[in-house]
């Protein structure tokens, strides 16, 4: 809402300075997001006068104007505008002005000829050419005839004005208004509010009998008032009137149209006019369209209008759109003659439903949505009468057809002065309670306790004792209001262990070297094609968004890894190759029709390139093996002993060959593995990468296993070297578990440390050595008892494997 | 017999000066004490002398012998040390060379920030609760006072999945679910961090976006407390000269409601280009917990009281880190995340 500090003067004195009034609006609650000076700048710009226009010797397109500003001399001016004529008073810029923008004019030759200033169009002073009359928007701007000369061009075409920019909040409807803003500002100043002039007796016949009002659905419509204006002239509208609807951000159009204007603004109430003559026996029924009907409304277009969706019709059928759009049938036009104006008040909601079903949103239907006040509709209409008849555009009926069916009596609630201080934690005076209220038009019964509050109807947004405790905190100062702490009971702040786990998570995750990433939730539907997902896949079956923004942003996720992924290709398009990336997020995964989806919390994370060598080290390539090294780390790390990799060679994003499922016991907590070739193809990667994705839910439970304490051993330990030679397809865990089961019991640790191929390794084989290590809890063991596993151990190995011991 | 004791002792000194190393040294020792050494030997010519001679010349023979030990020992120290500091100085490295790389990854600032504010509010006695990103129509609008229709809904552009599940569209609906989940007992006392939708992609919005929601509901919950709590909040989190401003807003869900700004942390409140000017920067929304919506999720609201706040993690972040661009938060180049 764009509030003219000159306009709202009409209605109350504002004594506080722009900036007070603008910091003291918004800290009640009308916040004031810019406040704009039109004219500052403009400088030395006068109303003038042409008397004579001749051909300029050297252009065709230039013309000389000589102008008088009423006093001095007169002056020569070169201009290019092609719209001005001999008798037009326009305004002129003299030597040394200064325009929008800070263009400072000098006196100049224009192709040889001195001109002493220039003419002016509206945007060269500032003015917005989206609300100036089209004929106006270019070229000069042309002023009433009758302007006096001479005049400071501020005065003239409203630039000596302040305006207010209100962001209001969708409760304030009521603000939506010059009154309503004026009635806070009175409020807040302690000044009196002036309502403006609404008498308009009329002349000649009354209405009655020249236009009827029925409303079919009261429901939707609670009061239509008409008004009846004969022998109108559609002209233009007087300069103030435009100056006004200027500032307002509202284009000035013609008389009749800019005074409806001119009333939504000033009152908040829409009024649509029609022209009576084009309306079948001046009837007016207020109901729903009928199944299938249709209409043109006013910008040619034909509208299929549904049964849920208010009409104005007259017996011939639907007439306009109520409260959205008028029909072009019965406009008003150059040519109309008498009009009916109607003020009415319409459901909020359905105005809402059907402005959004024809996607039709105006000033109009946003003031009826918000909801105007019904008790304002006649007075609106009146009001219009009133300007019609001040600026001399027609004559108005007496009287108007007002059908006002559903009249709400006022709200009253009580307001309890001890729940006030509950509510705010402090004590607002009595006194002052009952003043705040009563200077926004509430009516107080104080009867010593509680008081009795009838709620003004244009604050339809006040319904509970709550809305009045808002109205005095607002008013008394929400930051009068101390700072206190809840007392009463006290609670333990604390994460819950998965939510502390989700830390440590992230915390170590980081200290490995990956950094975390934060990617959308939904994705494009061509995700589960790059992931090479098989048309039968569960991960096929997503959440689709009704109303994405885009395709590529209209399914939620079932992985994690394709996001990252692309977060590779991203980071790898800018060059940045070796990288390590993690996230801890939602998958969703859908569970039936009208069911919310299941909302899984999983770890994924995905590596390019390597660990950049230095001078002291070789790189450490992002392989499989640097992947399962994170998460064998992050098992340990989080206490999940005994979980085993097994190959998985049928997950479409991984390497069939360099691939895993990562279980513990019976559930499979995750997967592991280097990205297929097919799916690097699909997300344009230079190179290999790894990934996984680990069920976070399942890493929360298995981690919160308690730990108990051994002993730590006693007698040393017997540390030996087993060197074998095994074909290189015999997995090592086969081996180990072997080494473990011959090993006797107290074979503590296996440690593969070196694998060898080549040099007297025979073709397809591997040459691995072991680590082992022997101890028991209550003695020495001896060199032979170890002798005697290890040579067990090298039997089996030989029978089951082939493996020849190497020394 | 004792001038050549003197001059024995003589060339031993000066030999034993002279020798460079210890092997040198060594070879000194023997000649003059190992058992064919010169002193031996005059030692050994004793016998031949005569008695009153012998226990002086003994005597100054000892003398010679405990001098020139003496000296051997102070020359092997000082070689050794020698020795010593020649091998460590030709240990010496170059420490400007870089330490062995242990690469480090960064938290998403996004998390940072989170971790942050919880951990404040953690401080103050609340727990963090959690609820569904997709969520049914009640909980994100109608169990919060907007019912279908109600013109706030504007305010919220939202995703929906099917008309009555949708993608949540602020963290509020938290505040349904653990009322609904803990009434009648009290307190309530959590914060609620998460991600939230809304259909809006420029610069300053993002479709995707992380809030955290706080609720307190008990017997004696005032907006004053409120006010207390998020001052606490700003100064914990922006610095202990922070000041914050309340202004009047409004949102369903609350009554009275309101919009809280803290003093601009670049120019003081003084005004700059990052407070537009005005000295204060809008943080958060808040309010008392509008009775319609306590009732709704099984309190009693003439018995009980309580108060919401909701802010943006990536406007904090944003205001933080000095950040113009909401859209790096999710672009992950890891030129930016590595700088956090």
């Amino acid at each position: 809402m764009r509030v003219s500090l000159k306009w709202l003067r009409d209605y109350v004195d504002i004594t506080a300075p722009h900036q007070e009034l603008a910091e003291r609006l918004t800290m009640a609650g009308l916040a004031v997001e810019a406040v704009e000076s039109p004219g500052e700048g403009i400088e030395k710009v006068y109303t003038g006068k042409i008397l004579q226009i001749s051909p300029h010797p050297n252009a065709d397109r230039l013309t000389i104007c000589r102008v008088t500003l009423g006093q001095g001399e007169d002056l020569d001016i070169v201009t290019g505008a092609a719209n001005v004529r001999e008798g037009h008073v326009v305004p002129v810029a003299v030597e040394g002005a200064r325009l929008a923008g800070g263009l400072v004019i000098k006196k100049s030759k224009l192709r040889g000829v001195e001109s002493r200033g220039m003419l002016c169009s509206g945007q060269e002073l500032g003015l917005d050419t989206s609300v100036m009359p089209p004929d106006q928007a270019h070229g000069i701007m042309l002023l009433d005839p009758s302007t006096p000369l001479g005049l400071d061009i501020k005065g003239v075409i409203g630039l000596d004005d302040t305006i207010l920019e209100l962001e209001l909040t969708p409760n304030r409807g009521d603000c939506l208004s010059m009154v309503g803003v004026a009635r806070e500002v009175a409020s807040l100043l302690g000044e009196r509010l002036r309502l403006p002039d609404t008498s308009a007796e009329g002349s000649g016949r009354g209405i009655e009998g020249l236009a009827r009002v029925d409303i079919d659905d009261p429901g939707l419509c609670s009061r239509y008032v008409a008004r009846l204006f004969r022998n109108v002239k559609i002209g233009p509208s007087p300069g103030w009137m435009q100056d006004r609807l200027r500032a307002a951000g509202i284009r000035p159009i013609s008389n009749l149209v800019d005074i409806s204007n001119y009333v939504m603004i000033e009152l908040g109430q829409p009024l649509h006019a029609f022209d009576y003559d084009t309306l079948k026996d001046g009837h007016i029924i207020v109901r729903r369209a009928g199944k299938g009907e249709k209409m043109v409304t006013l910008d040619g277009s034909e509208r299929n209008l549904s049964e849920d969706m208010l009409v104005i019709a007259d017996p011939g059928g639907p007439v306009a759109i109520a409260g959205v759009m008028g029909g072009l049938a019965t406009e008003v036009t150059e040519k109309t003659v008498n009009v009916l104006l109607e003020s009415a008040h319409f459901n909020p909601v359905s105005i809402r439903r059907t402005s959004r079903v024809l996607g039709l949103r105006s000033e109009a239907s946003l003031r009826f949505e918000k909801g105007v006040d019904p008790v304002t509709c006649l007075k609106a209409a009146d009001r219009a009468a009133r300007l019609l008849l001040e600026i001399g555009a027609g004559e108005v009926a007496p009287g108007a057809g007002d059908n006002y069916p559903v009249k709400g009596a006022p709200k009253t609630i009580v307001l309890r002065p001890g729940r006030v201080e509950h509510v705010l934690g402090v004590e607002v005076p009595g006194q002052e309670t009952v003043s705040i209220l009563k200077s926004l038009e509430f009516t107080v019964n104080d009867s010593g306790g509680d008081l009795l509050v009838s709620v003004p109807s244009h604050r339809q947004d006040v319904s509970l004792e709550e809305d009045l405790i808002e109205e005095i905190a607002r008013m008394h100062g929400y930051n009068r209001i101390p700072y206190t702490l809840p007392s009463g009971s006290g609670t333990m702040g604390a994460r819950t262990p998965r939510q502390s786990l989700e830390v440590a998570v992230k915390d170590f995750m980081t200290s490995l070297g990956l950094n975390e990433t934060v990617t959308y939730s939904f994705t494009a539907p061509a995700t589960l094609d790059r992931a090479g997902l098989p048309p039968d896949s569960p991960l096929r079956n997503v959440l689709r968004l009704q109303n994405p923004l885009s395709e590529e942003q209209s399914i939620m996720r079932t992985l994690l890894i394709p996001g990252l992924l692309e977060v590779l290709q991203r980071n790898a398009s800018r060059r940045a190759t070796d990288l390590g990336l993690f996230e801890i997020g939602r998958v969703f995964l859908p569970t039936g029709a009208g069911q919310l989806p299941v909302e899984k919390q999983v770890l994924a994370a995905a590596a390019m390139g390597s660990a950049p060598s230095g001078w002291n080290r070789a790189a450490q390539p992002h392989d499989f093996y640097y992947m399962k090294g994170v998460l064998e780390a992050l098992l340990d790390r989080f206490g999940l002993r005994g979980c085993s990799f097994v190959r998985e060679a049928g997950h479409s994003l991984f390497h069939p060959g360099k691939a895993a499922r990562v279980t513990a016991g019976e559930t499979v907590i995750g997967v592991i593995g280097e990205i297929h070739p097919d799916v690097l193809e699909n997300y344009n990667l230079p190179q290999s990468a790894a990934a996984m994705e680990v069920d976070f839910e399942a890493l929360a439970e298995l981690s919160g296993r308690p730990r108990k304490y051994r002993p730590l051993p006693k007698f040393p330990g017997i540390e030996r070297d087993l060197s074998l030679v095994v074909k290189k397809d015999i997995p090592a865990r086969d081996i180990t578990r072997t080494i473990r089961k011959h090993g006797g019991q107290y074979l503590q640790e296996v440690r593969l440390f070196d694998i060898y191929h080549g040099g007297q390794v025979p073709a397809g084989c591997q040459s691995m050595a072991f680590s082992l290590k022997f101890q028991a809890g209550d003695r020495t063991l001896t060199d032979q008892e170890v002798n005697g596993w290890m040579a067990k151990m090298s039997e089996a190995l030989a029978g089951q494997f082939g493996a020849g011991l190497r020394s | 017999m004792e001038q050549k004791l003197q001059y024995i002792q003589a060339r031993a000194m000066e030999e034993m000066s002279g020798a460079g190393s210890l092997e040198d040294l060594n070879e000194v020792r023997i000649r003059y004490l190992g058992k064919k050494g010169e002193l031996t030997g005059v030692l050994r010519g004793m016998a031949a002398l005569s008695s009153e001679e012998r226990p002086r010349i003994g005597q100054a023979a000892n003398r010679v012998r405990a001098e020139i030990e003496a000296r051997l020992e102070e020359r092997m120290s000082q070689l050794k040390d020698s020795l010593r500091e020649k091998k460590l100085s030709a240990e010496t490295i170059d420490i400007t060379l870089p330490g062995t790389v242990f690469s480090t990854g960064k938290l998403h600032p996004l998390t940072a920030v989170t971790r942050q504010i919880e951990d404040i509010f953690l401080g103050l006695g609340f727990s963090i609760a959690e609820g569904p990103e997709v969520e049914m129509d009640y909980y994100n609008f109608e169990a919060l006072n907007l019912p279908k229709e109600h013109p706030a809904r504007d305010m919220q552009d939202t995703f929906f999945i099917t008309p009555e599940i949708l993608l949540r569209t602020h963290t509020s609906p938290v505040q349904v679910r653990t009322m609904e989940r803990t009434a009648p007992a009290l307190p309530v006392k959590i914060i609620a961090p998460g991600k939230v939708y809304r259909r809006d992609d420029d610069a300053t919005h993002s479709p995707m976006f992380h809030q955290i929601e706080g609720l307190v509901v008990d017997k004696r919950i005032t907006f004053a407390d409120l006010r207390g709590v998020l001052q606490v909040f700003a100064e914990k989190m922006f610095g202990s000269e922070t000041r914050t401003r309340f202004r009047p807003s409004y949102f369903p869900f609350t009554e009275p409601s309101a919009e809280v700004d803290i003093s601009c942390g670049m120019c003081g409140g003084e005004g700059c280009r990052v407070c537009s000017r005005t000295g204060w920067l809008e943080i958060l929304g808040c309010g008392m917990v509008h009775p319609r919506v306590l009732e709704m999720s099984g309190y009693n609201s003439s018995e009980v009281t309580g108060f919401a706040f909701g802010m943006g993690v990536e406007r904090i972040t944003m205001l933080k880190y000095n950040l113009d661009d909401m859209r790096l938060l999710f672009d992950n180049d890891v030129r930016f995340l590595a700088q956090f």
